[in-house]
């Protein structure tokens, strides 16, 4: 019999994330297959309460928590020592966490000092015959594995956005707290702050409806024999205020930054989408001047519905790997779709 | 106050990613297609981890960039051919598995192993660089686990920035959810770094670092320790490819308005 915790973390303002309630819908669905008597919750953070009280209905069978001003900040110390004790408290020999950048810098640290292991960009489980299974991919989502571990404790990284969200109401939730004895040692790093471009600039946006992704084209001779990036900078500018896609970049692209040539001035590497880059998970994708190529298309993996458009009718997005292929210039196309989509809001 | 580090970087190969790859079965488990054939890279992370301490090294005097590799030694080899000219490091080789279906806490067990070798580590002036994933198993466990096994409580995943402060200490940049970087200050070594893209450009081959380096790169690799990194406990039910090929519409000689005029409906739906 498996004893299934759930491991969460507050966000910076005492609430949960979405991914944490898809956590939450995953455990319930895997302790009913498993026949498990329940679960458990456990929680860290500086203020733990509300976020217990959000998911009070659950059906968990404890609530197990690690609060206090050592544990407000992301630091790889404290969350280690935390997600630590409370496994121990729960005696778990299954944990279940979302795939969060809190928790991925330090569950395989916990798993080690557990002795147990974990898997991460867990896509899938599954408790057949009361046994666990979990989907992951390798090589950078080419392939997809499913697996069985005899280790235990086993903690899985749940990857957001693939799991549907816990829909329960709010109540109150009884907290036992866990005590973690946190040494000076684990106390050298301090979060000083966060960096990033502000709301309008942000062109990362993984709520967003659409990834809008920009290839090398946009700044290579066109048909007149010049570049025009400022021209490409303003369209792809123009459409993404508004539409509000997430933007995502082909790692050539952001490459020729470092090469000395003219970019596109807010793409950065967190834009990359692909073998270097990121996974991202979006119901719609646009591509735009980029040649789809395998290293560039495994970051689309998770994408529902692609479209392209590319001067090249054989690149690798016509080779089965979007819905639509656009064989046209880039530049006129969004040029017309931003005029149309101007107009529509305008209306 | 210059603090002489010395800086490992784990790092192994991966299939070049402009491979096609086909997983199949072996007596130990899944594995791909021809792998010992496939044309292979250093992973793209470890490799802007290991100019990143070359960069760091060559602003810290004294500091000494060790390369932990753990890699099926002739394939390594072929690698080390073209690396060995990017920047200077001392290569420490283990000769075995480079599979993504290997377990991250082996080949981890191997590496600290390996580091804890190094005649004369110092852990005040330790620095474990690596890429925060990799482009095989992309799991994001294996520096972890070696930080673990190191006894290193400062550890750090996506960084994308280290800059040495006046005090030896270390101010890091790493990639959190939402686009956006967190930014922490670290009392000083030891510290673990797993890096994402960093901000360096790669390298222009150097034939002198080159000659220098394989000095040391041929020796490393003859006495190349071999390593048993499997997977233990871990069973694997399939591995399988994407089954979805799309049946992709190819729209040619159409006006610029009329995909506008689609492409606006399909996203306003």
């Amino acid at each position: 019999m498996e004893n299934i915790l759930l491991l969460l973390h507050t966000e910076a303002d005492g609430t949960l994330a979405k991914s944490a309630l898809e956590s939450l819908q995953t455990v319930q669905s895997l302790a009913g297959g498993l026949g498990a008597p329940g679960f458990s919750v456990g929680i860290v953070g500086e203020k733990i309460q509300d976020a217990a009280n959000r998911i009070a209905t659950c059906g968990a069978s404890e609530f197990l928590g690690v609060e206090g001003g050592d544990f407000a900040q992301p630091r790889y110390g404290s969350d280690a020592a935390a997600v630590e004790a409370i496994c121990k408290a729960a005696q778990a020999t299954v944990v279940v966490a979302p795939a969060t950048s809190r928790w991925n810098r330090v569950l395989a640290g916990a798993a080690a000092r557990l002795g147990g292991r974990v898997d991460t960009h867990v896509t899938g489980l599954s408790a057949e015959n009361c046994t666990l299974a979990v989907s992951r991919w390798y090589y950078r989502q080419r392939m997809e594995a499913a697996l069985q571990r005899t280790q235990r404790p086993w903690i899985l990284a749940i990857d957001p956005g693939s799991q549907p969200a816990w829909q329960g109401e709010a109540g109150t939730a009884p907290v036992e707290t866990v005590a973690v004895n946190l040494p000076e040692s684990c106390k050298r790093t301090a979060v000083t702050g966060l960096r990033a471009p502000s709301a309008d600039a942000q062109t990362i946006r993984p709520d967003a409806d659409l990834l809008f992704v920009t290839g090398a084209g946009w700044t290579k001779k066109q048909a007149d024999g010049a570049t025009h990036v400022p021209e490409a900078e303003q369209l792809i500018g123009s459409f993404l205020k508004l539409t509000r896609a997430s933007l995502g970049s082909s790692k050539s692209l952001v490459d020729l930054g470092g090469e000395g040539q003219a970019v596109i001035s807010f793409l950065t590497h967190l834009n990359q989408i692909g073998q270097t880059g990121s996974t991202p998970r979006h119901a719609k994708g646009l591509s735009t001047c980029c040649h789809g190529e395998e290293p560039h298309t495994v970051g689309w993996r998770f994408i529902k519905e692609r479209r392209a458009i590319s001067l090249d009718a054989n690149c690798g997005w016509a080779r089965g790997k979007a819905d639509v292929l656009y064989v046209a210039d880039a530049f006129a196309v969004m040029r017309k779709v931003n005029e149309l989509v101007a107009a529509k809001a305008a209306n | 106050m210059s603090i002489a580090y010395q800086i490992v970087v784990c790092g192994s190969i991966v299939p070049d990613p402009l491979q096609t790859l086909e997983p199949v079965s072996s007596p130990a488990g899944p594995a791909l297609k021809n792998e010992a054939m496939l044309p292979a890279v250093l992973d793209p992370w470890a490799g802007h981890a290991l100019f990143e301490a070359a960069n760091l090294a060559k602003n810290a005097p004294g500091s000494k960039v060790y390369l932990v590799s753990l890699a099926p030694k002739a394939k390594l080899q072929q690698v080390m051919m073209t690396l060995a000219q990017k920047v200077p490091f001392e290569l420490i080789a283990l000769d075995g598995s480079a599979s993504g279906f290997t377990d991250a806490f082996e080949t981890a067990d191997a590496l600290a192993e390996a580091i804890l070798a190094i005649p004369g580590l110092d852990k005040s002036k330790l620095l474990v660089f690596g890429g925060w994933e990799s482009a095989s198993r992309c799991a994001g466990v294996t520096m972890q686990v070696i930080g673990e096994k190191l006894g290193i409580t400062d550890q750090f995943q996506g960084v994308d920035e280290l800059k040495i402060n006046a005090d030896g200490s270390l101010e890091i940049l790493e990639r959190i959810d939402g686009g956006k970087h967190q930014v922490s200050t670290c009392a000083g070594a030891p510290a673990l770094l797993g890096w994402a893209t960093g901000n360096l450009s790669e390298p222009k081959n150097n034939p002198q670092v080159g000659m220098a380096n394989m000095r040391v790169v041929m020796p490393a690799l003859q006495k190349a320790k071999p390593v048993k990194a499997g997977a233990e406990g871990v069973s694997f039910a399939s591995v399988a490819l994407p089954k979805q090929m799309r049946e992709t519409r190819i729209v040619k000689d159409a006006a610029p308005e009329d995909i506008a005029r689609e492409i606006v409906e399909w996203i306003s739906k």
